[in-house]
């Protein structure tokens, strides 16, 4: 389905990924972890296609089409799909109202009929409640006051809304207590299925005890430096990155 | 940054969409202004002497003032004498008796521009007063009006057959020599609508006046004056468009609202003349005063504005507070594009015990326009228990635009209270990719953003009028994104 291929790209002029090699297929789920500072990020927004940062080198393909010569919108009608890492707020801007645009851009794409505001609202309060949001979020601005576990709940909303091939969550974990993590990790694997496909960075093996990855990535100094299968997220749960020749994130800019 | 400027720039560019000329035979005087313009136009009209007196007063004091120039806007110096001040469409008889008289060039004008005047396709709970560059042509559902006891029609007529209204409220509330183009607009003004409400009744149904500048190198000046009476309540909205000009045209309007006790004005304004084109040549100087007197016990006026128009816009609906306990009110959405400027704000005059105001104003900017909010809340010696709320929010779209606030405060009572609000926010570039992350297109993401920021606004307009102008947000800010 995705196929990275010695991929760089830069931001500001400073590269930052140095040659990213990559195959997803669909039904699998990635896992990436890495210091701070690698490049997650990075890599999770270039496949989104902002426009911040400078793809140098290298192709992404999905299935078989040049993604990068897509517009922002474009592959997220392909059925690209990002979860932030931080979330953004726009006020006054309901998120009923933003999760509807959306969702009807979507289906037009799609050759679908819009969803009346009705139908849509029934929708929307379902697939609330499956992510443990009061409906009333729905009348709130995006994300605007919404805490930190709030705001990657809506994320997930937002990802069980579109229905995406290829969902790539950047740290949807991180900040979470445990309820929010199990609720979550339930909304991820309810999106898995044979035609989709999940990219997960995350600095936790826990969230892999609820979610469990068909493959490990370690994401280092702009490059995969490792992958394994589950297993190694517990081996660096135990031993840290040490013993992959990374110390810290200093040494990874260096390198 | 900059591809939220790429995008924004995009957003901008599109054409003004109500830019065409009609053709039509009119009756227009050569350029220049002095008294014997002013009485031709005075008997064209066929005015009782009271009205000619009093323009030539006018005309008279006009001539002592200087032009102001302490607004945050510039322009060329504007040539009086260049400028013709009557521009009509030619008829035969000599005032339209009904909708069949009108010239059908003139009715399909009104067509394209989304306000059929006919009977059978007339705007559902909308009565409307179309006026063509210097005169009213048409004025619908005057019947069912009539029945209530709500007088709607030009200003002409009224000053014909209700000479008695029309001398005791016209300059009351902004007098000639209130300012420059107030003293310009009492001379010349050719046309615009009166309203009266009598005592304790609701009118029926939403009044407007929709505004076409057509004939090049003529001025707009019209006049307005609504007087709601006793206990009446009635809501008001007009509309604003002119043909796309490389010249700059001059419009200069007096609007006058009084309100007695215990009566209620709502006037909304969705204002769209000729911005100029993307170069900022051509488009419309709209020099406004617009005022409204409380001045009964328990009355209220309250002015809602969406501007997207015009070259320089000068314009600061003004409430002055004279009864006990009435309520002013002012609601905003200023958006700037290109090269557009405004200067645009209210005056809360509070002379009487426990008035209070409230203040919202929005203000967009875009391109390289520059956009200023302007308000003063005064405080008279009488004003005891009085309040003020004001809040100016103020959103840029790229980053060589504007934006401005000047917020005066003069207060000579010490109980009174005054709360002020004030922000400034950015089209962020990460709102931008999340939207799009999302699938929604640039524009649709821009306006969807500028929305949001305007719901406070957009919530006091007339239904039908709220989503006309969240339309008209998304085409004013055409090729801005970028
Ligand atoms: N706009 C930018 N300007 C300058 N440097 C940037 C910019 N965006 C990212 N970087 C740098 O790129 C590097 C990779 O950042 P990225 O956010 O991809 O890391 P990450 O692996 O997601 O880290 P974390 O685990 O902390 O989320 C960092 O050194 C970061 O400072
Ligand atoms: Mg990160």
């Amino acid at each position: 389905m995705l196929s990275i291929r010695n991929l760089h790209a830069a931001v500001d002029g400073k590269e930052i990924l140095k040659g990213i090699d990559l195959e997803i297929k669909p039904g699998e789920v990635h896992a990436i972890m890495g210091p701070n500072g690698s490049g997650k990020s990075t890599l999770s927004a270039v496949l989104a296609g902002n426009e911040a940062y400078e793809v140098t080198e290298g192709d992404i393909l999905l299935d078989g089409e040049n993604l990068l010569e897509k517009e922002t919108e474009e592959r997220a009608r392909d059925g690209i799909f990002l979860a932030f890492q931080y979330p953004v707020e726009i006020p006054g801007v309901s998120n009923l109202q933003f999760l509807r645009t959306a969702v009807n851009a979507m289906r037009v794409h799609r050759g679908l009929d819009e969803l009346s505001a009705v139908d849509f609202m029934k929708l929307a309060k379902e697939t609330t409640k499956q992510v443990d949001l009061d409906p009333a979020f729905l009348k709130r601005g995006v994300n605007e006051g919404f805490s930190g576990g709030e705001k990657k709940r809506n994320e997930i909303l937002q990802a069980l809304l579109l229905e995406p091939r290829l969902a790539i969550l950047d740290e949807t974990d991180s900040g979470l207590d445990i309820d929010a993590l199990k609720v979550v990790a339930d909304g991820v694997n309810a999106l898995r299925s044979p035609e989709r496909a999940i990219l997960m960075v995350t600095h936790y093996q826990r969230l892999l005890n609820h979610i469990v990855p068909d493959f490990v990535h370690v994401l280092a100094g702009g490059r995969i430096v490792k992958s394994g299968g589950r297993e190694l997220a517990l081996e660096l749960e135990e031993r840290g990155y040490g013993w992959l020749g990374i110390k810290d994130s200093d040494e990874v800019e260096a390198g | 940054m900059a591809n939220t400027d790429k995008q924004v720039n995009e957003l901008i560019k599109r054409e003004y969409e109500h830019g065409f000329v009609t053709e039509i035979e009119a009756e227009t005087f050569e350029p220049g202004l002095n008294e014997d313009i002013i009485g031709r136009l005075s008997a064209i009209k066929k005015e009782p002497q009271f009205m000619l007196d009093w323009r030539l007063k006018a005309y008279r004091r006009w001539l002592e003032m200087d032009e102001p120039n302490w607004a945050h806007v510039g322009y060329p110096k504007i040539d009086y004498n260049a400028i013709s001040y009557y521009s009509a469409p030619k008829r035969k008889e000599d005032m339209p008796q009904s909708l069949d008289d009108v010239d059908p060039e003139l009715l399909k004008t009104y067509e394209k521009l989304g306000i059929p005047l006919h009977e059978r396709e007339k705007l559902a709970g909308v009565a409307v007063d179309a006026v063509f560059d210097s005169v009213s042509v048409a004025t619908t559902f005057k019947e069912p009006l009539a029945k209530a006891g709500v007088i709607f029609c030009s200003i002409s007529e009224a000053i014909q057959d209700y000479p008695e209204l029309v001398q005791k409220y016209l300059g009351s509330v902004v007098p000639a020599g209130d300012n420059f183009f107030a003293g310009l607009n009492s001379a010349v003004f050719s046309d615009g609508t009166f309203v009266y409400v009598p005592k304790g009744v609701r009118c029926p149904m939403e009044l407007s006046t929709y505004f076409r500048i057509n004939a090049a190198n003529t001025g707009q000046f019209e006049r307005t004056l609504i007087i709601a009476d006793e206990g009446s309540y009635v809501s008001y909205l007009e509309g604003c468009t002119a043909p796309m000009r490389d010249e700059n045209q001059l419009h200069a309007a007096v609007v006058e609202l009084v309100a007695l006790d215990d009566a209620q004005i709502k006037y909304s304004t969705v204002q769209n003349w000729y911005p100029g084109d993307e170069n900022g040549k051509g488009g419309i100087f709209n020099f406004v005063t617009k005022r409204g007197a409380c001045i009964g016990k328990n009355s209220k006026i309250s002015w809602t504005q969406v501007e997207t128009g015009s070259a320089v816009t000068w314009k600061y609906p003004s409430c002055v507070l004279r009864g006990e306990n009435s309520v002013g009110e002012f609601y905003s959405v200023a958006l700037t594009n290109n090269y557009q400027q405004a200067d645009t704000g209210t005056k809360m005059i509070h002379l009487g015990k426990n008035t209070s105001s409230t203040i919202i104003s929005k203000g967009i900017s875009a391109g390289r326009s520059s956009n200023a909010y302007r308000g003063l809340v005064k405080f008279g010696p009488g004003a005891e228990g009085a309040r003020n709320f004001t809040q100016c929010d103020s959103l840029l779209i790229g980053d060589q635009c504007a934006a401005h606030t000047f917020p005066y405060i003069e207060s000579k009572n010490k109980g009174a209270i005054v709360e002020h609000e004030a922000t400034t926010s950015k089209v962020s570039d990460e709102q931008m990719f999340l939207c799009r992350q999302r699938g929604i297109d640039p524009e649709q993401a821009v306006s969807m953003i500028v929305n949001g920021f305007c719901k406070e606004v957009f919530k006091e307009l007339p239904m039908e009028f709220a989503v006309e102008a969240g339309k008209l947000l998304e085409v004013s800010l055409e090729g801005s994104v970028g």
